[in-house]
């Protein structure tokens, strides 16, 4: 995975794991199913605005909250290519890379970025692109390990690539 | 440089002399960690590794919380997936309904954690053995996978804000009001990434059970883990709950801190905080007339037996308000029988709450507890986001036992302090 390109679904600070796959639907795993209720207690027009490829932007403390890996999963199945923020909350950040959902950390495209911007993110160079504005943004580089785990797509690949 | 306490863990546990804050590490684990939530998606997970089986049966803990008794046929369905996992793996620290507790409360009784120790949970209040001195953290299903698996985790070893706490509690103020009031100060990404290391004179002063609390809400302030030092009364409490003698860390005399925070205990006061953040910290002086329509006192921050003591302290003779619900849940079942022994579940049945068995139920919205359109609770759990406890429009009020029970008498949100 090389790219990202989609159209921005803007959120705050501290946007937790509650909200984005409320606990009433914990009862099940799978994938598909937790993407019908994706962000459903912040933003109920979610499930039907979000297209294949679009990318989260929010601001501090991404995913706070339950260590739900559901979480980064519903988010990840509903069709999110990448999720930028200011920071994440460490359980979240984690479930995220094991999972293979690229996630990116940048104050600045956190605070410039506005909801339906085009934005492209390269992953090789961790640069922002907002190609509406016509911004670049640095994001930050994850640490060569971490790297490791992302490019095998998550971290059982990676444990059983070792 | 001098280490921190949970960097002299991490070392020890990674095979190291010394680590330092940002630095990558893996740690041998001592205790793996999984619920009735978060274990299934673990163990679909494992079918994906080449290696088959667990690493050490007995240093994984499975135990279904949550949902248990199971609430509807789905989550009886991930029981089911959990037991049987539990059963084919022959892991030792399975338990099932009428043995289990509430995860966090239930570990540390069973004696299965020791200082020094490292230890994940897929749950994010696995911080909790802080109050221990071990370290102890949260994460997802898929390390927890790979936890059993291997008996190994990364780490990005952490940087430590240090707090010290001098004095001691005044009466009917706990160790809730401290983490909330702490959380208050510093905000709910206040310790993102970092360890909260409690420590000074005003340590000694907390109960085991006040420190517990304290330490499972080190998340909500963003932490990796909380931790306090090990004193006499840890170890007392580790040899009447049979845990390994362990090994007893302590920070190092120059350990780099990056801010410390001073805290007089005898200063606080009863502490909540309102919707929808944990950092929405006040006293109450700053506490306008707010009515209420349900209290819940018990998961795994305040579900113990000093919790349901204080809370039974302000209930006896006295009676919930009519309109208001009260639901007390002792978190394990041996507190359950020593709340019965000690006849506070009469005192809870005749002021007009509701017992439950253990279960995380109402704290997320499970069941046992959900909130409809607009009511209001305040509640001794740990999370009051935006429609946590049930509907979106619902409101919770985090608060101490005590609080919660002085709630429940007059209908609004009350000073425990004048009980």
């Amino acid at each position: 995975m090389q790219a990202a390109n989609g159209t921005v679904l803007r959120y705050g600070d501290n946007v937790d794991t509650d909200v984005i796959i409320p606990a009433r639907y914990l009862a099940t795993g799978d994938p598909a199913e937790l993407a019908k209720h994706c962000m459903e207690d912040i933003d109920r027009e979610f499930v039907t605005k979000v297209q294949r490829g679009d990318m989260i932007v929010a601001g501090k403390n991404f995913g706070c909250g339950s260590s739900r890996e559901h979480a980064p999963i519903a988010i990840k199945a509903s069709g999110i290519s990448c999720v930028i923020a200011e920071t994440f909350a460490r359980i979240f950040y984690r479930n995220a890379i094991n999972i293979g959902l690229p996630i990116v950390e940048c104050k600045e495209a956190s605070e410039r970025i506005h909801a339906g911007d085009r934005v492209r993110v390269d992953f090789d160079t961790g640069i922002i692109t907002d190609e509406t504005t016509g911004e670049t943004f640095r994001g930050q580089a994850f640490p060569p390990f971490m790297q490791k785990i992302i490019d095998s797509e998550g971290l059982i690949n990676y444990i059983n690539s070792k | 440089m001098g280490m921190t306490m949970t960097q002299k863990i991490l070392a020890a546990h990674a095979g190291l002399s010394e680590v330092e804050a940002g630095q990558l590490i893996e740690a041998d684990l001592d205790l793996v960690l999984g619920n009735d939530i978060t274990a299934p998606v673990a163990i679909r997970e494992m079918e994906k590794f080449r290696k088959e089986g667990v690493f050490d049966r007995d240093k994984i803990a499975l135990v279904p919380d949550h949902f248990v008794p199971a609430k509807d046929i789905r989550s009886a369905e991930n029981c089911k997936c959990v037991r049987e996992f539990a059963k084919k793996n022959k892991i030792t620290n399975y338990f099932e309904v009428g043995q289990m507790g509430i995860e966090h409360a239930l570990l540390p009784e069973k004696g299965l954690i020791a200082p020094g120790d490292v230890v994940i949970g897929a749950d994010s209040h696995t911080c909790t053995y802080g109050a221990l001195g071990a370290f102890s953290t949260g994460v997802g299903s898929t390390d927890m996978a790979a936890g059993m698996t291997t008996g190994k985790a990364w780490f990005k070893v952490p940087s430590a804000i240090q707090f010290r706490l001098t004095g001691s509690l005044p009466p009917r103020v706990s160790g809730k009001d401290v983490i909330l009031h702490i959380i208050g100060m510093i905000g709910v990404d206040g310790a993102l990434y970092q360890s909260m290391e409690f420590t000074g004179e005003g340590v000694a002063a907390l109960s085991m059970d006040d420190r517990f609390t304290i330490a499972n809400m080190a998340i909500e302030a963003g932490a990796k883990n909380g931790i306090f030092p090990v004193d006499e009364q840890t170890l007392r409490y580790e040899r009447e709950h049979g845990a390994a003698p362990g090994t007893v860390c302590a920070a190092d005399p120059d350990a780099e801190y990056t801010r410390v925070i001073d805290i007089d205990l005898c200063a606080l006061r009863p502490t909540v905080s309102f919707p929808h953040l944990p950092e929405n910290a006040r006293t109450f002086e700053n506490i306008p007339d707010i009515r209420i329509d349900q209290v819940v006192i018990g998961s795994c921050t305040n579900g113990r037996i000093s919790d349901l003591r204080a809370a039974a302290e302000i209930l006896r003779g006295r009676h919930v308000t009519e309109g208001v619900r009260c639901i007390v849940i002792p978190a394990t079942e041996r507190i359950y029988l020593e709340a019965m022994e000690e006849g506070l579940l009469r005192i809870f049945i005749e002021a007009g709450a509701v017992v439950s068995t253990p279960t995380c139920g109402p704290c997320l919205g499970g069941y046992m507890g959900i909130l409809a359109a607009g009511e209001r609770c305040v509640s001794t759990t740990n999370r009051n986001f935006v429609g946590r406890m049930g509907d979106v429009s619902s409101e919770i009020y985090l608060a101490s036992p005590a609080t919660a029970a002085a709630s429940a008498v007059t209908g609004r949100i009350t000073d425990p302090t004048g009980f």
